[in-house]
């Protein structure tokens, strides 16, 4: 894990641009003569090291939000700086290059090639970064020694467990130290056991000083972070610690609205209907 | 991403689908051999007319009777007319008249069943003068050939053409043996040393008898003074067309005829055979290759096909890539890689099997297959080519995939 933090002293300086700096973000959807606004103008700032969620129904601009902290879309107007990098200005292959660098992706799917062991799998990032085949191989197993898989490098996803799937997806997400580790409904995919073995991992990599951001419409998955951001209606509705997620009785909200102290509790609420279709 | 991990990803992606890889290439494969075998085909078969037509004598004019010309209605047919006769072979001898020829044998050919014993062996006797010998270029393996003293004494000897020989007598050491036709004895005074056969025209299956014994003991009849053919040797092979005006002149003279256009007999040379014999290979082989190609373009459209389904099934794969910082270009040149890789193999194997065919046709069909190298490496690297072209728009496709859609694909 160490191997490639060069100059390790000027990444902690405080002077260290945040990871996350979204400004007034917007981002419009044209199909036909229908507009959608997926975000409606949204600031963001997570710093390095900050474990966040990121919460909201569906359709509340969560994963646009993703999709544009990931640099998989670009805002409409607005301003995001990835780890100091203004990403408005680049282009497709820069955008790639930007993804391959500063960001590490975990998703639902866990989105392995099937085909292919998992320290290959874990190496594909170095791959596209032009790594040389014995560092890369290198560098995969201490990812996959890193997420406790050190034994499994040459077993194929389909030899491997949910749980243990998705820790390779972590692996692939943390062998190329990238800025900050993304994950998209790490655990929707999962049991309960495998939900808590990733999200203990995530833990670990938090303690180790990652920034990880996760989204997530699981109230038991977003507490687990050291901060939430609720999204709805592509604005964010609510920024705080996570302990926030529990209202004064003690109950956990689904959608992370507090309701006003006195007023009946809804921990099921229409949006959370619309999340079961 | 290097070239070799680019060509190391194509191979896995194919392997990975190895049955329907390779089914596609099939296709190339297919094309790949049908043009090598085709051409080789065909270049075979031009190099067996030549060595046929070159066979026949150096410097040599073929004067055959009757006109393929029909400028004045329809005329008797090539060669089966009987206006060519010995006196225009003796005319061609004179040395005024025909300063360019070195040579003269009139031939006077018949098929004619040969007789030994119990053996009866059907072949081309021919009648000839002595020159014979030295116009069509043959030599005489064992005995002798014919002489001026066989001509004037109308002998029944006889020299045999080393396969007719073995075919009569079991061996081609047959001299001071005896045979017959029709009735007449004749006695073997000489073997022709092998000429080689070809498939149209077998050289070593004959019989040739002095002319004068030809016509009047093997033929007889009004035409005994016609001939078949007369063979003209010219001093050189710059003097060719020199000897070729003077045959022309002179047997138009012999026969009355002012217009060359009327002319009751034709003369040509090896070069025109061999150049119109090559010209009708070429374009048979020219025809074929093209229907082989077509064969090609098929395979390249199956290779697009299959490459557009893998393109389609592994939307999330290429998705997923992108994501994970793959720049369009490295996502393109993986699926051209892919589309040129199942193209070489189709090439490689395609070519291997062109090249074993060739190999083992031949024995079957009595047609020499020349393998050209270069319609070999041409083809494997058309088939390269092919994957490449048609693989062109799938890869654009594959880059041109949006990550997020990608990734949400199911």
């Amino acid at each position: 894990m160490t191997a490639t933090l060069a100059g390790p002293a000027t990444w902690t300086t405080p002077a260290a641009p945040p990871v996350i700096d979204l400004r007034a973000g917007r981002k419009t959807y044209t199909t036909g003569s229908i507009t959608f606004e997926a975000l409606r103008g949204v600031d963001v700032r997570i710093e390095r090291g900050e474990y966040v969620a990121i919460m909201g129904p569906s359709g509340s601009g969560k994963s646009t939000l993703m999709n544009v902290l990931g640099c998989l879309d670009v805002l409409t107007s607005g301003t995001y700086r990835l780890a100091g990098h203004d990403v408005g200005d680049l282009d497709e292959v820069e955008l790639a290059q930007i993804r391959n660098e500063e960001i590490g992706f975990v998703f639902q799917q866990f989105h392995l090639l099937p085909s292919l062991a998992s320290w290959r799998n874990v190496e594909l990032p170095l791959m596209y970064r032009g790594v040389a085949r014995n560092e890369r191989r290198d560098r995969a197993a201490a990812a996959l020694e890193r997420v406790g898989l050190g034994d499994r490098l040459d077993n194929r996803p389909g030899e491997l467990s949910g749980g243990q799937q998705q820790r390779v997806a972590v692996a692939r997400a943390l062998v190329g130290e990238p800025a900050l580790i993304l994950a998209d409904e790490p655990t929707g995919n999962l049991d309960t056991a495998s939900t808590e073995d990733v999200l203990a991992l995530f833990d670990e990599l938090h303690e180790a000083g990652r920034t990880i951001v996760l989204i997530t419409h699981e109230p038991e998955v977003a507490e687990r972070a050291r901060r939430v951001v609720r999204v709805r209606d592509g604005l964010i509705q609510g920024d705080g610690p996570a302990s926030a997620l529990h209202d004064d009785r003690g109950y956990l909200h689904h959608d992370g609205a507090v309701p006003a102290p006195g007023a009946p509790s809804t921990t099921l609420r229409t949006d959370d209907t619309q999340e079961l279709r | 991403m290097s070239w070799g991990e680019t060509l190391a990803t194509g191979w896995h992606a194919i392997r990975a689908h190895s049955m329907r890889s390779l089914l596609t290439v099939l296709g190339i494969l297919i094309g790949i051999a049908a043009v090598i075998l085709t051409v080789g085909l065909g270049l075979g078969t031009q190099k067996d007319v030549s060595a046929q037509i070159s066979s026949l004598g150096s410097n040599l004019l073929i004067v055959s009777p009757g006109s393929t010309t029909s400028s004045a209605g329809i005329r008797g047919g090539f060669g089966s007319s009987t206006t060519l006769t010995t006196s225009d072979a003796s005319a061609l001898t004179s040395k005024t008249a025909a300063p360019d020829v070195e040579a003269v044998a009139a031939e006077k050919s018949s098929s004619e069943s040969l007789v030994n014993g119990d053996t009866n062996w059907t072949s081309t006797v021919v009648g000839t003068t002595p020159s014979w010998l030295d116009v069509r270029s043959r030599t005489v393996a064992q005995g002798r050939f014919l002489t001026a003293a066989d001509e004037t004494d109308r002998t029944t000897n006889i020299v045999l053409g080393s396969e007719t020989a073995t075919e009569l007598f079991g061996s081609p050491r047959a001299v001071g043996r005896t045979l017959t036709i029709n009735d007449v004895t004749f006695t073997v005074v000489g073997v022709l040393e092998s000429a080689g056969s070809s498939s149209s025209d077998n050289l070593d299956d004959t019989a040739v008898v002095p002319m004068s014994t030809m016509q009047n003991t093997i033929v007889g009849g009004t035409t005994r003074t016609a001939v078949s053919t007369i063979y003209v040797k010219a001093v050189g092979t710059d003097e060719i067309s020199a000897a070729y005006q003077e045959t022309q002149q002179l047997l138009l003279n012999l026969h009355g005829i002012t217009d060359a256009d009327n002319a009751d007999f034709t003369v040509s040379s090896q070069d025109a055979l061999v150049s119109t014999a090559t010209s009708v290979y070429r374009t048979l082989t020219v025809l074929l290759t093209g229907i082989a190609a077509l064969s090609l373009l098929v395979g390249g459209i199956g290779v697009m096909n299959i490459m557009l389904v893998s393109v389609t099934e592994r939307t999330r794969e290429i998705g997923l890539r992108k994501a994970l910082g793959a720049p369009p270009v490295a996502i393109r040149r993986q699926f051209l890689t892919e589309a040129s890789v199942l193209g070489l193999g189709g090439g490689l194997v395609g070519a291997a099997l062109g090249i074993a065919a060739a190999k083992l046709l031949p024995s079957v069909l009595d047609s020499s297959i020349v393998v050209s190298p270069t319609a070999v490496v041409g083809s494997i690297v058309i088939a390269v080519g092919i994957g490449l072209v048609f693989g062109v728009y799938p890869a654009v496709r594959a880059a041109r995939l949006a990550p997020i859609d990608a990734l949400r694909s199911e």
